[in-house]
């Protein structure tokens, strides 16, 4: 199956990529070998088993409902690179 | 020094022959000596103070002021982790990975971090935003990936030790390719609290070293459950014993005629056969089993792997930490475009898409979910397999050491991680230990284990080293 | 002939559930701290950094699924919802897809014609986002994470609502039901309770829904009677004009009374749902049912069959109390401290308590009677010690000074006299003093008997036994 450029840019979109001219064309190429690729699963038999999501049986743990955490503020604006003392800054989002 | 195992080292440091301190400078000399030629290291660190470290360190474990690396993709608290990426080029982490942690608490001492493949994705460390690593056999070629800095680094001796992480076999084809023994284990195994996530479900924290014992070592320091990584299993830690003798008496191993088959180069499957012959000579039994859902395994991964990864890769947006486009930006959503494609490589870029078109509405159950259902059947293929045998040995890699720029194109690398894969989507722990080279590069086994079963790898591997030496070469330029 | 329109509407409400910390990291998730003051490197969305699960989110979700009798699965996951914007940090959010925490459910509503059940399809668990400041700076916005990660319940009706009142009463019945329960403090101001609607028409009769609007994050229950009724004018009035309606997401603005195009919003999103690979499933196991089942406090429907059952409340009385949290405690704790009938008992509470608690512009929350103390003014109204009026009157003085219904009743002798020598000698003085009117009584006015009542009354500043004098009057009338 092939990837359209329409699909891509669709893709690009929701993935917030700038693919140039260029890179369309070689993400396109790549991507319709892989396609090509894994077009062969489809076909595979797989009616008699469900979906694996982890490679073992185990159950999601809990954790008591405490606040452990203290503000780490300052160290983690300070990892920003537009931050004020108090936000992040972004440019600014209509609603 | 540089050629002695992580136990006569421990021997060394509790005899007072050496201080922690001179130990740690014979390998930082020789981090800043021989990075130039191989660009296997980000980041040295000039400045630790091991007795510091070691006042605050658990004196009397076999890991107590031994040297390491860390490859950069575990978050090393106040040190600079870029996970290969621009993208993380000046990021500072406020915190150490639990694996970090661990082996600071164990009395290592880190002394560098490992250049990668960018967020661990690639096969030969071309990926790098920092550029390539060399592989130290022969400076034209790829030492594999992802965790190419971490196999040059132990082969070249810089450190006795370097973590590492494999996802689809990024732990097993850089030791193969370099020639020294690396360990990916059972999923769950190792917390990935801190290592930075590319494919959820696969990715587990592993080590590479000259010898399956040193792996062994530092294995059982590194692995437990962890409260903070919610798919760490809270399983029985085992309690590492060298084998006494290389008897292998009793042992079944599972070998894969359809895959044996398939190695084109001839001299890897002539060192592979003579491999498994020594094993028998051992009084290991050879047993013929087979994957039947093996052949989908790649196409499964390059499904799974890249969505997982899209999403993971979707906190890079430039906001709370790491590159932000200096260009300005007529929106939001420019700043998230601009920054993201500046700050993420090809490679990286072609596996978002991949990523997201899998996930995508229309394709999801397709490809998505029918890529877990094959991941259940080769999952239950290797537990039929190990219903009748008690380890595997397989190949890693279909090549040896490729030249730089051979492979310009991704796709054809995707099809050469046939061998690991499998064992990746399975979440069996797996190895790689050097063989018989092919035409003076190396080449290395891989040994397959049932699930929670590190012990059965690594002594078969331990044993297989008592008798054999490949494991002990190493490239004559780093002597 | 004009057209005829079904308005179908449905509602997803957030119900932000009242827990310390957040859904995945032990950060606090009180309201109001100073911003990013309670955000941990995961809420941060670091590299490297892993979500682990509150239990108590995991309790109250079972807690609300049982107590809309809803289907609960054996497992539930959860998922990522993928999307940009900058209070998600990590570009996801975590949610619930295929495997909810809670299935089908329902609860009833109050409507105009009685009452109706309403299907819920569903609710899960999933994380807040952060808020965007707007208007902290000109060319930038603000972003605080004290809210990203904490834990929300999505409860996601049938579209069955037909009309804005109704939208309001199912919005109203689930905002009781979770204060309830407990697990949500039903702060709207601090936003603890957030509604959007769904709204279509369709032509009267037609089996095909029309285009919806969604209207978000309405948190006042004024509001979305009005913005609901806005949009369904908005609605009719295109449809009329031979236009069609876009399905979009609209905001309310209040000020003018209108819903218009929020913008910012990419539409047509595809969130590319997928388990979460760092959250293996949870097991939901009987035990865990039961657990919650115990900790559940009796619903207002089963306390309004009780009531009336075991109680034999009048159903409007029963209602009245059943669906009020504090009254209905404070009802059953005095309830069980009085020899009162339960009826006597709550025709108090529901005309003079009530009254009390206008008057002193107060509600039952701050409270300033206890049980106990209001279970002695019962016990002196049955015991005939007191009439009503008294009791009202020491009511107020129970309130304004925190003494027992006993002491002031014996403080300012209050109690009624019925002690009929006492009676017989008061009556004969007002005999005495009204002549003429007692010799009216004497000729058959039977009016007059409410006159000496009247001024024994007066007499005895309330406190004759009206019934009693009566009959002493009676008797001295058949004497005499």
């Amino acid at each position: 199956m092939s990837i359209n450029r329409k699909e891509l840019s669709e893709m690009a979109q929701l993935a917030k990529l700038d693919l140039n001219a260029e890179q369309t064309q070689q993400v396109s190429q790549s991507l319709n070998q892989i396609t090509d690729l894994v077009e062969r699963i489809k076909k595979a038999d797989t009616a008699q088993v469900d979906p694996m999501f982890h490679p073992c049986d185990f159950w999601m743990p809990l954790r008591d409902d405490e606040a452990t955490e203290s503000s780490h503020k300052e160290s983690l604006l300070k990892l920003a690179r537009h931050a004020d003392e108090d936000f992040y800054l972004v440019p600014k989002v209509i609603e | 020094m540089i050629n002695l195992s992580l136990r006569e080292l421990t021997h060394l440091l509790a005899q007072k022959k050496i201080s922690t301190a001179e130990l740690a400078s014979v390998y930082l000399d020789r981090c800043k000596q021989f990075n130039p030629s191989l660009n296997a290291l980000l980041h040295i660190d000039d400045d630790i103070n091991p007795e510091h470290l070691l006042a605050a360190a658990d004196h009397d474990g076999p890991l107590a002021g031994i040297p390491l690396i860390h490859k950069d993709l575990f978050s090393t608290q106040d040190v600079k982790t870029t996970a290969g990426s621009k993208m993380l080029s000046d990021y500072v982490p406020p915190f150490d990975a639990t694996v970090v942690k661990k082996l600071k608490q164990a009395g290592m001492v880190s002394i560098a971090k490992a250049n990668m493949d960018e967020f661990a994705m690639g096969s030969s460390n071309e990926y790098s935003y920092f550029g390539a690593v060399k592989n130290p056999w022969d400076f034209d070629r790829v030492p594999g990936g992802s965790s190419g800095g971490s196999a040059a680094a132990v082969a070249a001796r810089l450190t006795p030790v370097a973590t590492a992480s494999d996802t689809g076999g990024s732990i097993r084809q850089p030791a193969a390719l370099c020639g020294i023994t690396g360990i990916k284990p059972s999923y769950g195994r190792v917390s990935r609290y801190g290592m930075i996530a590319f494919a959820s479900s696969l990715d587990q924290g592993g080590v590479m070293a000259v010898s399956a014992d040193d792996c062994a070592l530092v294995l059982e320091a590194m692995m437990g459950h962890d409260a903070l990584d919610s798919t760490s299993i809270e399983a029985e830690p085992w309690h590492w014993q060298a084998p006494r003798d290389a008897a292998m008496k009793g042992l079944k191993v599972g070998v894969i005629p359809a895959w044996l088959e398939q190695l084109k180069d001839d001299d890897i499957k002539q060192s592979t056969l003579q491999a498994l012959e020594t094993m028998v000579a051992q009084g290991a039994e050879l047993v013929n089993v087979d994957l039947p859902h093996a052949d989908l395994a790649v196409a499964a991964y390059y499904i799974l792997a890249p969505a997982e990864a899209s999403a993971n890769l979707s906190r890079f947006d430039g906001i709370r930490f790491g590159h932000q486009s200096a260009e300005t930006c007529d929106d939001i959503n420019d700043m998230y475009r601009k920054t993201r494609s500046e700050g993420f490589g090809h490679e990286v870029q072609r596996r978002i898409m991949l990523g997201t078109w899998a996930l995508s509405s229309g394709y999801y159950d397709d490809y998505y979910c029918q890529a877990q259902r094959i991941r259940h059947l080769i999952s239950e293929d290797f537990k039929q397999a190990f219903s009748q045998v008690d380890v595997m040995a397989v190949p890693v890699s279909p090549e040896v050491a490729f030249k730089q720029g051979e492979k310009s194109d991704g796709v054809s690398m995707y099809q050469a991680d046939q061998f690991t894969i499998p064992a990746s989507l399975a979440g069996l722990p797996c190895l790689s230990m050097p063989i018989q080279a092919a035409r003076n590069l190396p080449v290395g086994l891989q040994l397959i284990g049932p699930y929670f079963n590190e012990q059965a790898i690594l002594s078969t591997a331990a044993k297989f080293q008592l008798v054999t030496d490949y494991h002990q070469r190493m490239p004559e330029a780093f002597l | 002939m004009s057209q005829q329109w079904d308005v179908v509407i449905g509602l997803e409400i957030h119900v932000r559930l009242a827990l310390a910390s957040k859904l995945f990291s032990g950060a606090s998730a009180k309201y109001g701290a100073s911003p990013n003051s309670q955000v941990s490197f995961l809420d941060a969305a670091l590299p490297g950094t892993l979500p682990v699960v509150n239990a108590k989110a995991i309790e109250y979700a079972l807690r609300f699924g049982l107590s809309i009798d809803a289907d609960i699965p054996e497992e539930t996951r959860f998922a990522r919802k993928n999307y940009f914007y900058p209070d998600l940090p990590k570009g996801y959010q975590i949610s619930q897809m295929d495997d909810p925490i809670v299935g089908r459910g329902h609860i009833d509503i109050e409507t105009e014609d009685g009452v109706k059940t309403v299907n819920i399809t569903r609710a899960h668990l999933e994380e807040d986002a952060g808020k965007s400041i707007h208007d902290q700076y000109d060319d930038w916005t603000a972003i605080d994470l004290n809210r990203a990660g904490t834990a929300l319940i999505e409860v996601v009706s049938e579209p069955e609502m037909v009309n804005a009142k109704e939208a309001v009463a199912y919005m109203r019945a689930i905002y009781n039901r979770v204060t309830f329960l407990g697990i949500c403090d039903g702060n709207l101001q601090e936003g603890s309770f957030r509604c959007d609607a769904n709204v279509s028409l369709k032509p009267q009769g037609s089996e095909t829904l029309g285009t919806r609007a969604e209207i978000k994050n309405l948190n006042s229950f004024r509001f979305i009677e009005k913005a609901i009724n806005f949009e369904i004018k908005r609605q009719k009035q295109l449809l009329e004009s031979g236009q069609q309606v876009v399905q979009e997401t609209r905001l309310y603005d209040a000020e003018k009374d209108q819903t218009r195009t929020m913008r910012g919003k990419e539409d047509a999103n595809d969130y590319r749902y997928f388990p979460d690979p760092d959250l293996p499933a949870l097991k939901i196991t009987a035990e865990m049912l039961d657990k919650q089942r115990a900790a559940m406090p009796e619903l207002p429907e089963a306390k309004l069959k009780r009531y009336i059952e075991e109680w034999q409340l009048r159903e409007d009385e029963a209602r009245q109390l059943a669906y009020d949290v504090a009254m209905s405690e404070f009802f059953e704790q005095s309830q069980a401290l009085t020899d009162a009938s339960p009826a006597e008992n709550a025709k108090f509470l529901i005309t003079d308590f009530n009254a009390l608690l206008n008057e002193q512009d107060s509600d039952l929350k701050a409270n300033k009677i206890s049980a106990t103390h209001y279970a002695g003014l019962l016990n002196a109204m049955s015991s005939g010690e007191i009439s009503r009026k008294i009791a009202k009157q020491v009511l107020t003085d129970m309130w304004n000074s925190g003494k027992s219904a006993e002491a002031i009743i014996e403080q300012q002798g209050l109690a009624q006299i019925s002690d009929s020598d006492a009676l017989q000698t008061i009556i004969t003085q007002v005999i005495n003093d009204n002549p003429q009117q007692f010799e009216q009584l004497k000729a058959g006015n039977d009016k007059m008997f409410n006159y000496f009542v009247g001024q024994v009354m007066k007499q005895t500043k309330g406190q004759a036994n009206p019934a009693q004098t009566k009959q002493i009057l009676e008797e001295l009338l058949n004497n005499d």
